[in-house]
């Protein structure tokens, strides 16, 4: 039986992603888990994360999960989920700037006082609800979603891959933002698959079954 | 293309049973929250708001169950509102599966609550609940008061200053409740909503009076509310959430269908 490690470092609730991978992967052992050695033999990795960043690297350190958080992100498949993401950086904007993980070279960057170009409306942040994710380049994880499906988001800091060509999808909100970014073993994405109904029980289906 | 406007039903929940009467066609049982949050999101509801109108404090914990139970079936985000006084039983909630919490009346007991609520938690899952009420006369500046209690209980507190607080104490969304239209079917009070929403920064979601279709959509469109809450319309199947997208999405406003 394979299995699906969710890193459980104090950020965030778990319980819906590890019901939503255990409902669309009922033949796979999802744990939810701070053990190193659970994260390091798990076949896949999930790396969640609500709430800050400062306290997201806080909390890493604090439960030893750092070192492990790099390495599984290296190789095996990785799964980045809102928070999870910024986390893989290089830096962050957020509680005055923040050094990430430098897993992926980018930074994490404030929406700040936003207007629609079109009509001038201000834009609220967080950017709250569901919006669409328009697939720039083909994915395993794409696999079975339509091309600018919505997903729900809820974050006021976004992606600014270093890399245009990590950037697997990205999402209008005043202008376009990497809402998916993915290299090798990693595919990361600033929505909430687990509660973006059939879109993101889908994209959490292809990564139970993904082998890069 | 862009962000959808959301819609978003409310369910009172008492003693872990869904009350006020919800009808779907061929339901088994009619109070099950499962059940009933399971037909809304296959309605295409962007979320759900649970409103824990248990009485005794005894029973609260029926709503931790009642939360696992639907967040362990239903994947799309939960927000629960009702006795939701101390970080503790914030953190219930969210472990429970639950992504927000509303909180009303003890924000206005104690403001702080909220930031303290907002920097553990993150203030994305902090909603901050007004319920408010026109207090000026015909011909004078619109003015609007929090109320508590159902709206009987005045506090003197400006509902436009206090959002305003709110946001700037880490609330990431506003439900904002017309206490003069709730229950009459007349549609949101639309002065009040605009007035809210153009004061703070963050997503406003507007509640009470909904009786049409079109009440929705000008929530949206004159409102300028980013959600729209409602019950009894789509309670007693006088439309499908499905046909509130498509009614909404005619009027020229960007739906997720």
């Amino acid at each position: 039986m394979s299995s699906i490690a969710i890193i459980d470092y104090g950020m965030g609730n778990l319980r819906s992603v590890a019901k939503a991978l255990e409902q669309v992967a009922p033949n796979v052992r999802v744990i939810v888990t701070q053990n190193r050695a659970d994260i390091l033999h798990a076949d896949r990795v999930v790396f969640p994360g609500q709430g800050s960043i400062r306290d997201c690297m806080r909390e890493l350190a604090h439960w030893n999960l750092t070192d492990v958080v790099r390495e599984a992100a290296l190789n095996k498949p990785f799964l980045g989920l809102c928070l999870g993401p910024q986390a893989l950086l290089t830096f962050s904007e957020e509680n005055g700037g923040v050094d990430c993980l430098n897993v992926l070279p980018g930074r994490v960057v404030w929406f700040g006082e936003l207007r629609d170009p079109r009509t001038g409306e201000r834009l609220k942040v967080p950017h709250m609800g569901w919006n669409q994710v328009h697939q720039k380049s083909s994915h395993p994880l794409w696999q079975g979603i339509a091309q600018d499906s919505r997903f729900y988001f809820v974050h006021s800091y976004y992606l600014q891959s270093a890399e245009p060509s990590l950037v697997v999808g990205h999402t209008w909100y005043g202008f376009d933002f990497a809402s998916a970014i993915a290299r090798d073993n990693i595919f990361a994405v600033q929505f909430h698959p687990e509660k973006s109904a059939q879109a993101g029980l889908r994209l959490l289906a292809n990564f139970a079954d993904w082998s890069p | 293309m862009g962000l959808a406007k959301r819609i978003i039903p409310c369910l009172d929940v008492d003693r872990g049973r869904v009350v006020k009467g919800v009808k779907f066609v061929e339901i088994r049982d009619a109070g099950d929250p499962v059940e009933i949050a399971r037909r809304y999101d296959q309605q295409g509801a962007d979320e759900i708001t649970f409103l824990d109108i248990t009485a005794s404090s005894d029973d609260r914990e029926t709503m931790v169950h009642v939360v696992e139970q639907v967040a362990s079936q239903v994947f799309i985000p939960l927000t629960v509102g009702g006795g939701i006084r101390t970080l503790g039983d914030v953190r219930r909630m969210l472990n429970a599966g639950a992504d927000k919490v509303s909180i009303n009346t003890a924000a206005i007991a104690r403001p702080e609550f909220v930031r303290e609520a907002a920097e553990r938690f993150g203030n994305q899952c902090i909603v901050v609940a007004i319920d408010a009420k026109a207090v000026h006369q015909d011909g004078e500046t619109p003015r609007w008061e929090i109320f508590t209690h159902g709206g009987r209980k005045p506090t003197g507190i400006d509902a436009v200053e206090w959002a305003r607080r709110m946001n700037a104490y880490g609330a990431g969304e506003i439900l904002l409740t017309s206490m003069d239209r709730d229950g009459t079917k007349r549609g949101f009070n639309l002065e009040l909503t605009r007035a809210i929403s153009e004061a703070v920064t963050i997503p406003v979601i507007a509640s009470g009076g909904v009786g049409t279709l079109d009440h929705l959509a000008e929530g949206i469109l004159l409102g300028k509310a980013d959600a729209v809450l409602a019950a009894s319309i789509f309670h007693f199947a006088e439309y499908t959430i499905e046909q509130a997208k498509r009614h909404m999405q005619a009027r020229g406003i960007e739906v997720r269908l």
